[in-house]
């Protein structure tokens, strides 16, 4: 074995393995960026096989994703990303696919295919950059877009109410639902790996900033001054406590979540609720879902994760069926089947 | 007792059942078509049925129809007007009453034959009390009554037993025209296997209904239509859209991957999904979509993957695909888009059949975004054209547009089973490890297509989509010129594909008066009218179009040794617009009928006949 063989055997899967050569166009700044070095770090953490991995996009600025990472990569059309990851996974469940999508891609254009991908739980890892914005088109509102904002489509202010992706996807009976900030690294690839181990849509949105058309639309939540009080980190089977001072929980007040001080009117750590990501019930997912700023601090992390069947593990498992029930299939016997009659 | 009835002996004969759409006319028809066809005659049918699934009972709107010529010559077409009706209420009698020769027999269920009936039939007049009654043989019978009498000691209730009256009108019919009844028998018991007072009394009805014609001597004539002298072997009934979903499978077979179908239900294509969804022991991966859009990515997904990928829909839904069709252009991928046209446009007449896409599958699309377009032209062809469609697809990497259409999807006819032996293989050109960088682009130097890598080939990692690519890398590019090269080259390709195209058949001499130019579902009427035409010694051939892009080779040729070219089709002249764009010194005539109904024998001839002699159309 020569010197060079040998350093490639005992090489080791960096995020290196899974760059590529073409250059990044992403503004400077983006949130992007961090997102991508999260998601390279987690496959080479996960030790994957390049060629098994998949990157499938939608439209948008996100949607440049596939060119940078190097495993094989199919950049689609507007809103279809997970349509046609669909196809590709079912055609083939061996393979890793990762949905890289935005705001717009999946919550506008691609509405539907993205609610039906969750219902039917087929296995995507499926990431949704939410910026609140149209960035590759220049500036317009999108669904998620904060009523009021002005943008170029909306020089008066948005009108519209916006769409919240974690309630869209319990109702849409998701099985795995996570969020992230694309300021922290750590968690992203923390969360990728667990998607990544997840049967199913496992469904991130990541809260993810435009530098040039929305800039801090997420600083309320990902600030350094406020994300201690802002975000509620959630970890299962953990208590969900937050705050600076670690000093503020969530309880479960009749049929409502509430936020209370821990040491005030009583109440102490053991009062407080503990996160449950794996409960059958979508209930307490969905009154998570609905926590926003400012009277509730926003959830980050797995906030929903159960396990269901896989859409393309159920069909395999149909057709296996059918192949051992009915042995010996051949095309002409098929062609000859039902009611047959000669002509001499 | 009656006396023998006399026997006359027909080449051909159509016959129509008529009812309320929840009278169970289109089993009635199925079911008379299976019997003749095991019997040995040739047939065509013709399935008429509203879009709605119930209309108001009793009205015009919910009549639904099914029309079957069988002979014992060949049959080509379910046959311009009926010899005879069966008409299970006045509004079927409304309803088909223009189409029925006069002379013909007329079954009509007299207990359906009310004041109230005739009201919501919208009738003024009862017609069986005017002067029409002396142009037809109208049989009175009281089917519905007959049918409870019969079965007065089962324990269906009363509209259990009502269901049953299709199958007196049945056995009627199958005693005017001499048929067995032995393979209905079969059928019913083998359709309610867990029901067995179900089948008890559909065989009741059936043989009373048998019965009654027999011993009522309402009939003086009965008809017998001797089996036709048709090609030897194993024949089985096959509707088009029965045809293009065993097709896929054979595709599948042929090009040894599994064949993936991402579809959305809609009239009149849903058929293809059901028949697929059916077939999981070959590995058929079928997904009903949640929309159009959906299904057709979902198949490029698929084709990505490495599947023999498919999506099947009608007009509105091939306006919905269109941009992911230019996907699969520019991405050059293999797939094949079923198109079962309806007429348009919007909702249109969902369950009536039209040519009205040809220009939609040609152009319909942003960009330079050229495919190869092939038609199919009977029921059964649906079968060998999915094949062919399949294997331009995979050895051009191109998404190929099969078009059918509502009169071939929902008619049938019967099918000689191919031998798959026969058929050639479908080849892919994969990738072999080669050096690196991976070229995901370079093209075979004959075909122009790109190798089919998949993901999970070992050291091939690479990325595609809908930016322009650079030549051979692949990579996005903005170049000017490589964009003109590329549009070049996609365009190149799909003409290429006339290495598989077989030369144009003409049906005549080469030279003539006439020549008569259709394509698709047309076929039938078509080659009955020319061939008749030719008997009666005019100089006339007919161009039947399978391949519409490209054109057979020879098609030029063809074209320029005729005094007169005429374009015949369900539209405002779609081919008609591309042969004279594409043949500028030919003057092409067009004959053009849109109805939502399939070319009349009489109506083409006629206009043929007017063409050749020179009057001023």
């Amino acid at each position: 074995m020569s010197t060079a063989e040998k350093i490639t055997e005992e090489k080791k899967i960096t995020r290196k393995d899974f760059m590529t050569d073409q250059a990044v166009r992403w503004c400077p700044g983006c949130g992007d960026y961090a997102v991508l070095v999260s998601v390279q770090n987690a496959l080479a953490q996960l030790e994957k096989n390049k060629d098994d991995v998949v990157f499938v996009s939608g439209i948008g600025c996100s949607s440049r994703f596939p060119y940078y990472v190097d495993t094989y990569g199919f950049h689609t059309i507007h809103g279809r990303a997970v349509a046609v990851a669909t196809g590709v996974k079912t055609a083939n469940p061996k393979l890793d696919v990762w949905v890289i999508s935005g705001d717009g891609d999946s919550l506008s254009i691609g509405g539907n295919h993205f609610i039906h991908a969750i219902r039917r739980n087929i296995g995507l890892k499926y990431l949704v950059f939410n910026n609140e914005i149209y960035g590759l088109t220049k500036g317009q509102y999108s669904p998620t877009t904060k009523q009021g904002a002005v943008t170029k489509s909306s020089p008066f202010g948005s009108l519209e109410q916006p769409f919240n992706p974690a309630s869209l996807c319990i109702g849409a009976e998701s099985s795995f639902y996570a969020r992230v900030t694309d300021t922290n690294p750590k968690m992203m690839t923390e969360i990728f790996v667990a998607a990544a181990k997840h049967k199913g849509t496992a469904f991130i949105e990541i809260l993810q900033n435009c530098v040039i058309f929305n800039n801090k639309t997420h600083e309320q939540i990902t600030g350094k001054e406020f994300r201690d009080d802002n975000q509620l980190v959630l970890k299962h089977g953990e208590p969900m406590i937050f705050g600076q001072n670690k000093d503020k929980g969530i309880v479960l007040d009749k049929t409502e979540l509430k936020v209370v001080r821990i040491g005030e009117n009583g109440i102490t750590e053991a009062d407080v609720l503990k996160h449950d990501a794996h409960a059958e019930s979508p209930n307490l997912a969905f009154m998570l879902s609905r926590f926003t700023l400012p009277q509730y601090p926003v959830p980050i992390g797995i906030i929903r994760q159960v396990d269901r069947p896989a859409y393309e593990e159920q069909l395999h498992a149909q057709i296996k069926h059918a192949k051992e029930k009915k042995k010996a299939v051949d095309l002409n016997q098929l062609l000859n089947s039902g009611d047959t009659w000669e002509v001499d | 007792m009656s006396s023998e009835p006399e026997c006359h002996e027909l080449e051909k004969v159509t016959i129509k059942f008529a009812g309320d759409s929840g009278d169970g006319m289109q089993l009635t028809g199925s079911m008379f078509s299976d019997e003749s066809a095991v019997f040995g005659n040739d047939l065509a049918t013709f399935p008429d049925y509203p879009a709605e699934i119930r209309a108001p009972a009793g009205t015009v709107a919910g009549v639904s129809g099914f029309q079957v010529q069988i002979g014992s010559v060949d049959v080509h077409t379910p046959g311009d007007t009926a010899d005879a009706l069966v008409a299970m209420n006045p509004a079927a009698f409304k309803a088909n009453i223009r189409h029925i020769r006069k002379g013909a027999t007329i079954v009509i269920d007299m207990d359906a034959w009310t004041e109230d009936e005739l009201q919501k039939a919208e009738m003024e007049e009862d017609p069986l009390k005017t002067d029409l009654v002396s142009s037809y043989r109208i049989i009175q019978a009281p089917i519905s009554a007959m049918t409870r009498e019969t079965l007065k000691e089962t324990t269906l209730d009363l509209k259990g037993k009502d269901r049953c009256k299709n199958m007196f009108a049945l056995g009627i019919m199958f005693w005017l025209f001499n048929r067995p009844l032995q393979n209905t028998e079969k059928y019913l018991k083998k359709k309610f296997e867990k029901k067995p007072d179900i089948i008890d009394a559909n065989v009741k009805v059936l043989r009373a209904g048998y019965t009654y014609a027999q011993t009522i001597e309402l009939f003086s004539v009965n008809y017998k239509i001797r089996p036709a002298k048709i090609k030897k072997g194993v024949y089985r009934q096959i509707s088009g859209n029965q045809a293009v979903a065993l097709g896929i499978v054979a595709a599948s077979q042929k090009a040894d991957r599994d064949a993936f179908l991402g579809s959305y239900p809609i009239t009149p294509a849903s058929d293809i999904l059901h028949e697929l969804a059916k077939y999981k022991e070959f590995g058929v991966k079928v997904i009903q979509a949640e929309d159009e859009i959906g299904g057709i990515c979902m198949a490029i997904g698929a084709a990505y993957a490495g599947d023999l990928a498919f999506t099947t829909t009608s007009g509105p839904g091939l306006s919905l695909k269109a941009e992911a069709i230019g996907l699969a252009v520019i991405a050059e991928l293999p797939l094949v888009i079923v198109n079962v046209q309806r007429g348009g446009p919007s909702t249109g007449l969902p369950t009536k059949t039209e040519q009205s896409d040809l220009l939609q599958a040609m152009y319909g699309r942003h960009g330079e975004c050229p495919l190869p377009v092939i038609a199919a032209s009977t029921p059964g062809n649906c079968f060998e054209y999915t094949l062919k469609a399949a294997k331009i697809a995979v050895e051009y990497m191109t998404p190929v547009i099969l078009l059918t259409d509502g009169y071939l999807g929902n008619g049938s006819e019967p099918w000689l089973i191919p031998d798959m032996d026969k058929y050639p293989p479908i080849e892919s050109r994969v990738p072999k490890i080669n050096k690196k960088p991976y070229m995901p682009y370079k093209r075979d130097q004959q075909t122009l297509a790109r190798e089919w890598c998949v993901p999970g080939m070992p050291d091939l990692a690479h990325r595609i989509g809908g930016l322009e690519k650079d030549d051979r890398s692949g990579h996005v590019s903005y170049v000017p010129q490589n964009h003109e090269f590329m549009v070049r080259i996609r365009a190149e390709k799909v003409e290429r594909v006339v290495e598989l195209v077989p030369d144009q058949k003409l049906i005549g001499n080469k030279t003539g008066d006439l020549l008569v130019i259709s394509w698709g579902g047309t076929f039938g009427s078509l080659l009955t009218a020319v061939t008749e035409m030719q008997a009666e010694g005019n100089k006339v051939s007919l161009a039947h179009i399978n391949y519409l892009n490209p054109f057979p080779e020879n098609l030029k040729k063809i074209i320029n040794n005729f005094k007169q070219v005429v374009v015949c089709e369900l539209n405002l002249g779609q081919l008609h617009c591309i042969l004279q764009s594409q043949f500028h010194n030919t003057n092409f005539l067009k004959y053009n009928k849109i109805q939502g109904q399939p070319f009349m024998i009489g109506e083409l001839k006629w206009h043929f006949a007017s063409l050749l002699a020179g009057d001023d159309l």
